[in-house]
């Protein structure tokens, strides 16, 4: 009898949800990620402020940008290496690595970004895109995506899709365009011209990547 | 006194699990015996120990089967975790943002037995319905998962635009909720949409959170009205020929489907958390009333070996003396 009272005594269930809610808002104080910003700061603190308003009883949820790191502000003067995030759906590849250049495949054209470049933001098309450190320098194909260079030498790279250059299997790609030039060739709908000329795009820029 | 201690065996059961125990002890006195006969059947306790401890086998299978499944989920969500970071830093967060056409997601998951993460989101769901509310606004609900839609539908039929079901019938992947993504665009006017998930933190902890996409539209306002982060957009070049509404048109869409499959990833990693924290709760207490039960076993067949022994040396002692 005293062996299950000490037992009951001991147990430390894990609780989920609500206190879990409730231990999250008791620890956020620790939590200084959106202490930076001030305009997101007032736009939380809002949220909170209305959302206490209306609905008291329950912990306000929590936004996505108390989870992130703070982006430093826009230095003075140039810094001397850009900072680059590569990230894909499945893994954070090039995580806040210092670097001289990239090169990326906007829809206009290689666009080279350097350490200081103005802010922009832009669209990716299929293509080869190149980090430069030093004297190495990777490159990935990237399928899609988009570019966002931040005026503080920030770059964000978000693609669906990329790969090494050393893994992509040269026949593959030729098969590919062969077929997909014969689907532009025989398509009927709207849809599927441009479902076809999507993969003539992408596997001409895989070839020209491989070849050039 | 047999009678007695499992009567008071039966009140201390009372306050942690009441009926089941006390009707158990109950049906001992009261069951059938043929007349003359004085055992007393320990068959009913002997019934219930054997479904206790099957319960106990489940929940503690289940419980691995969670565990098994959290591993293989865990690595895929920390993963994706950069995808939505871009977004925020470049258009900033703004969750009280103040727009007509509110289209709450709610992410939950298909499955039970998981639990209190669906009836957190779906709580919050509400509360952020209320919170948007106004005269001439109504927030619409697009539904994530058979769980909330149960919960949603008893009192807010008529604010639910589209329900998905079966996401994680096969493996989640960007593609498929691209696909989901789009159709959700594609059916539903938005100037913003909310989507409410549980962020898996640990094993034990899942914090209930909302993200906001704003529709290209509304970000053209807020860039115009030149507060906040938003406002910083304008001195953003675009890149190629195309206007700055169409990139923005594009960008929203991206950025709904990172965030729709970071959401759908982390809510999926904190069922199968809770999912082991429920399974691992309900194993123990399966443990406990099969102790509890054992005890009473005992006694029961204790009681009617004294109540045996008792009768013959009482009848022993009768011829004696």
């Amino acid at each position: 009898m005293f062996r299950h009272a000490a037992k009951n005594l001991l147990l430390r269930r894990p609780v989920p949800t609500t206190s879990a809610a409730g231990a999250a808002a008791a620890r956020a104080p620790s939590r200084t990620f959106s202490a930076d910003a001030p305009a997101a700061q007032t736009a939380d603190a809002g949220f909170v402020e209305a959302w206490k308003k209306v609905v008291p009883n329950i912990d306000p949820p929590k936004t996505p940008l108390s989870f992130m790191e703070p982006r430093p502000a826009t230095p003075a003067s140039i810094p001397s290496k850009l900072t680059v995030n590569f990230v894909l759906p499945y893994a954070s590849e090039l995580s806040k690595k210092e670097v001289d250049m990239v090169i990326v495949p906007a829809t206009t054209g290689e666009l080279g970004v350097l350490p200081g470049h103005v802010a922009t933001i832009a669209e990716l098309k299929p293509g080869v895109m190149s980090v430069h450190d030093g004297n190495e320098v990777t490159k990935y194909f990237v399928s899609s995506g988009f570019a966002f260079v931040h005026a503080n030498s920030f770059a964000d790279i978000i693609a669906v899709e990329a790969v090494p250059l050393d893994r992509i299997d040269a026949s593959l790609v030729q098969k590919g365009l062969a077929e997909f030039t014969q689907k532009v060739n025989s398509a009927s709908t709207d849809l599927e011209k441009a479902e076809a000329q999507i993969g003539v795009d992408v596997h001409s820029a895989l070839n020209s990547a491989l070849t050039g | 006194m047999a009678m007695a201690a499992l009567r008071r065996e039966g009140r201390r059961f009372a306050p942690s699990s009441p009926p089941p125990l006390l009707d158990a002890s109950a049906l001992l006195i009261e069951h059938h015996v043929p007349f003359g006969a004085r055992s007393i059947s320990t068959q009913v306790v002997r019934n219930r120990m054997k479904s206790v401890k099957n319960i106990q086998k489940i929940t503690k299978a289940m419980k691995m089967v969670a565990a098994s499944k959290l591993r293989a989920i865990q690595i895929r969500a920390e993963n994706s975790r950069g995808l939505w970071q871009p977004f925020i830093a470049l258009l900033g967060d703004t969750p009280s943002i103040d727009v007509k056409k509110n289209v709450i997601v709610t992410v939950s998951s298909d499955k039970g037995l998981c639990g209190g993460i669906n009836s957190t989101s779906v709580r919050l769901s509400k509360g952020l319905h209320k919170l948007n509310s106004g005269p001439d606004k109504e927030p619409k609900y697009v539904v994530v998962g058979e769980k909330a839609k149960v919960q949603l539908i008893r009192d807010s039929r008529k604010h639910i635009h589209l329900t998905i079901s079966e996401l994680t019938k096969i493996p989640l992947n960007y593609t498929q909720v691209s696909v989901l993504a789009d159709d959700i665009i594609k059916n539903v006017e938005f100037d913003a949409l909310k989507i409410v998930f549980n962020k898996f933190h640990s094993v034990v902890s899942f914090i209930p959170t909302v993200s906001t996409v704003l529709s290209p539209e509304v970000v053209e306002r807020e860039v115009e009205s030149g507060s906040g982060k938003l406002g910083e957009l304008d001195s953003y070049e675009i890149e190629g020929g195309s206007t700055r509404g169409e990139t923005l048109q594009n960008l929203a869409e991206f950025q709904f489907s990172c965030v729709m499959f970071n959401a759908v990833l982390e809510n999926a990693c904190s069922e199968m958390g809770a999912r082991m924290s429920a399974m691992d709760s309900s194993s123990r207490n399966a443990g406990e009333v099969l102790d509890r039960l054992t005890l009473t076993y005992n006694r029961t067949r204790q009681a009617a070996i004294t109540t045996e022994l008792t009768e013959i040396i009482s009848g022993a002692s009768a011829l004696e003396g």
